[in-house]
């Protein structure tokens, strides 16, 4: 049992804002009372409920090629040295397991969503997830470029596809589904891209990137998974690709979706050296349909790794930078592209997508639409998301680190002109009750009675940065697992899944397609969930 | 001075980070001994394995075959240490500035991604003198490393600037990847020198076998080498430079890269 007094209580699920409210805990949950146990005197302090990461890169196969191709990141990154309450790790760009679980807790997160899976390695990720303490965990499965799921579409099998995505759902153990460049990394097997989303993919007559988007969209809609279809667009980093953004969301047709890391999608110009920042108009368009969320997907100067399943764009970085470069072909699933990037202030591109990131979280109005990422580790690590609070909290600030980017840039973006200061209760926002929402997660992102006693508490400093830094106590299911700085306490966090339902015969109507065209044994492809300690089965009941 | 001496060689690498000048200069002679070091995965004391007399100063010395003990002087920015005898892996890795000295042999590694400072082995070096480490971009960035008597594989590997000077033989990949800076080697190197260099220079005293990606450029005697052979010089290393002495032979490459490296070879006059 456990009691917060005196801290400034900030849950804008429950409509406070900055209320002295003593805040009770009981068997991992919050509850309206206690009797004894331990006091917590938050005098001087803000309490939030704890941070939820709603687009990352924390576990599986991508992410440990990252951490293989940039060991020289390793080398220079952070020592967790072994201890009793704690294992070693490294921290750096891409932090080993145990070292993501305890920097993740360490800035007052306590859920994490893993937002790119293939089934084929999911087994792995799971385990890579239960080797990250401290955190709840949910993960997305890639669908978008699934030739089995295509194929349904493209025979016009919508109802069979349906249950093919809820059966592959259920093998991955997934939360939710995700869409990588819809088309294009089908296409990119061929050496192509899926730039324009009407036109047929490679292979395909009837299957465009527009139908991939609005089938999957519908069919999570129909299964009625908490997080709707989670959208990497086509033509992510391109300059002019916000057409394909806006056109991305028309397809949606009014289902719900989440556009994941926007900054990378809101450019205008027609190449490298026109390119400009287009948030303004995405901001525009996205402010008047509810139906979407997005998180910013921000980038901070300095170095990072980008990997995602986007393989075709991540060969036109490689080409760009003359990088390391590596990249996987999972099989008829997806792929896979890792390269390692430094974001420069002085070079003109970097400059503008710093200043994009930013604008979208300025110019979206409704900050429960709108989340804080990096999509880590590819705008940034996430253990600098205070910098960009900062950056979002003091328009000061922000026109200070304006000033350091190259002339040039500044014409081609916005951001000198925004005013606008994120406030305590937006940060709450933005970092925790948006998300938790927006992955329909109730127990989430909120302190009223019975949701999941996940606490950050920080001091109360008008160094913003600094305060959300270094949270004073983290409380994760009711323990106090950071306290001044110090891992007190590792408990192991939970691994949501769905389990939406699907016809019993979709199992024997895959089990010949998939031993044609598997490396693996059909029966050896579901995880088991004995495979997944903590598993938590959410319902499907779309909210 | 603060000495150390060996008692007994360690049985398997020892790493020693805290011999280095910016790590003893705050401390008594007590702190010092107490200092940890890793004996694989043990953390052992600096005086399980040294006896130490002197305390508070940046010039070290070191007695003993200390040939398994691994970062002497990492990432050191004043000061000097010298070794009387062998050093192991990794000495003056990431070094910023100060001097190193090996009376005896050293092995790979030495000064890797080192950005400054002055390493001078008397006698053999292992491989990746001044390279990159496995993933990194560039080597060392700046300094001086001379190695008296031969250098193993990859010397220089990903050298971006600063010069390494090797009196004997050097083995296969002398300046492989090679960004920038100087690799002078007098007694010459075995194969694929210069391989994948996109720029620096490597002279050769000794003729060399070269990859069919280098061309030949001219003959001449470069005014540049002057100051390299005086300040060469200054440390105890010759170099010609003088017409009379000789002429060297330019080869420009790596074309399989394409690079704009080159490889200056000397005749003799």
């Amino acid at each position: 049992m456990l009691r917060i007094t005196g801290g400034k209580v900030y849950d804008p699920a429950n409509g406070l804002d900055g209320v002295v409210k003593d805040i009770c805990i009981a068997d991992g949950r919050v509850v309206s009372d206690v009797e004894g146990g331990r006091s917590i005197d938050a005098s001087g302090m803000i309490v939030f409920p704890g941070g939820v990461d709603i687009h990352t890169h924390v576990a599986g196969a991508a992410l440990n090629f990252a951490r293989g191709l940039t060991p020289e990141h390793l080398r220079k990154a952070l020592p967790f040295v072994h201890t009793p309450e704690r294992r070693a790790g490294l921290g750096g760009i891409t932090p080993t397991t145990f070292a993501t679980g305890y920097l993740y807790a360490g800035m007052g997160y306590t859920t994490v969503n893993e937002a790119a899976m293939p089934i084929l390695s999911a087994r792995h990720t799971h385990e890579e997830l239960h080797d990250t303490p401290i955190v709840d965990k949910s993960c997305l499965v890639l669908m978008a470029n699934n030739e089995i799921v295509l194929d349904l579409l493209e025979a016009g099998e919508l109802e069979r596809a349906r249950h093919v995505v809820a059966w592959l759902i259920c093998a991955a153990k997934a939360y939710g589904v995700k869409a990588v460049n819809p088309g294009g990394v089908v296409n990119w097997k061929f050496g192509k891209n899926a730039s324009v989303l009407s036109e047929p993919v490679d292979g395909y007559s009837k299957v465009t990137p527009a139908k991939i988007i609005s089938s999957l969209a519908a069919i999570i809609d129909d299964l009625g998974l908490p997080h709707p279809l989670h959208i990497h667009c086509n033509n992510l980093g391109v300059p002019g690709n916000v057409s394909t953004t806006i056109e991305t969301m028309k397809a949606l047709d009014g289902h719900r979706a989440h556009l994941a890391h926007l900054q990378f999608h809101a450019y205008g110009g027609d190449d490298w050296g026109s390119m400009r920042s287009e948030a303004a108009t995405l901001a525009e368009y996205f402010n008047t349909h509810s139906n979407f969320t997005t998180d910013a997907g921000a980038i901070l100067f300095g170095n990072a790794v980008t990997i995602t399943a986007d393989g075709p764009w991540q060969h036109v970085l490689y080409q760009l930078t003359g990088h390391k470069w590596g990249n996987l072909d999972v099989e008829n699933e997806t792929g896979c592209g890792i390269v390692p990037y430094v974001y420069k202030e002085s070079r003109l591109v970097n400059a503008i997508q710093w200043a994009v990131g930013l604008e979208l979280m300025l110019l979206i109005d409704d900050p429960w639409r709108v989340f804080l990422t990096t999509d880590h580790p590819n705008g940034a690590c996430f253990w600098r998301y205070p910098e960009l609070l900062h950056l979002l909290m003091n328009a000061d600030f922000r026109r200070e680190s304006l000033n350091k980017l190259p002339d040039e840039a500044r014409k081609r973006i916005v951001l000198a002109e925004l005013d606008r200061e994120y406030t305590l209760y937006e940060v709450a926002i933005i970092t925790s009750a948006g998300p938790a929402r927006a992955l329909g997660l109730g127990q989430k992102g909120h302190l009223g009675v019975g949701a999941d006693a996940d606490v950050a508490v920080y001091l109360e400093k008008p160094e913003s940065d600094l305060m959300f830094e270094y949270p004073r106590y983290v409380i994760k299911g009711g323990e106090v697992v950071v306290e001044e700085g110090q891992i007190r306490a590792v408990a192991n966090g939970r691994d949501f899944i769905v389990q939406p339902s699907f016809d019993d015969g979709i199992g024997e109507y895959l089990r010949p397609l998939f031993e044609k065209v598997y490396t693996m044994a059909f029966d050896n492809y579901p995880v088991e969930m004995e495979r997944i300690p903590g598993v938590d089965v959410r319902p499907c009941i779309r909210p | 001075m603060i000495t150390f001496t060996l008692k007994e060689p360690p049985p398997v690498p020892l790493e020693a980070e805290a011999l280095s000048p910016d790590v003893m200069l705050p401390l008594a002679n007590d702190a010092i001994r107490a200092l940890p070091m890793y004996l694989g995965k043990r953390q052992v004391r600096v005086d399980d394995f040294f006896t130490v007399e002197g305390a508070a100063s940046d010039e070290l010395e070191i007695h003993g075959d200390a040939r398994k003990v691994k970062w002497i002087g990492r990432g050191m920015t004043r000061g000097s240490i010298r070794v009387v005898g062998n050093a192991g892996m990794h000495l003056g890795a990431y070094m910023k500035g100060g001097a190193i000295d090996v009376s005896g042999n050293a092995t790979d590694w030495v000064g890797a991604e080192m950005s400054g400072g002055l390493i001078r082995i008397r006698g053999n070096a292992g491989g990746q003198a001044g390279a990159a480490y496995r993933g990194s971009l560039s080597g060392m960035t700046d300094g001086t490393i001379i190695i008296d008597g031969t250098a193993g594989l990859e010397t220089g590997m990903r050298m971006k600037r600063g010069i390494i000077a090797v009196g004997g033989l050097v083995k296969d990949f002398a300046g492989l990847q090679m960004k920038g800076g100087t690799l002078v080697m007098r007694g010459g190197a075995e194969l694929r020198t210069g391989a994948w260099m996109s720029r620096g220079t490597i002279i050769s005293l000794a003729p060399l076998k070269l990859l069919p990606t280098f061309s030949y450029a001219s003959t001449y005697t470069p005014s540049f080498l002057r100051l390299y052979a005086r300040h060469l010089g200054k440390l105890g290393f010759t170099l010609p430079y003088e017409e009379q002495d000789g002429v060297y032979r330019r080869y420009t490459g790596d074309a399989a890269v394409p690079g704009k490296g080159e490889i200056l070879m000397w005749v003799r006059s």
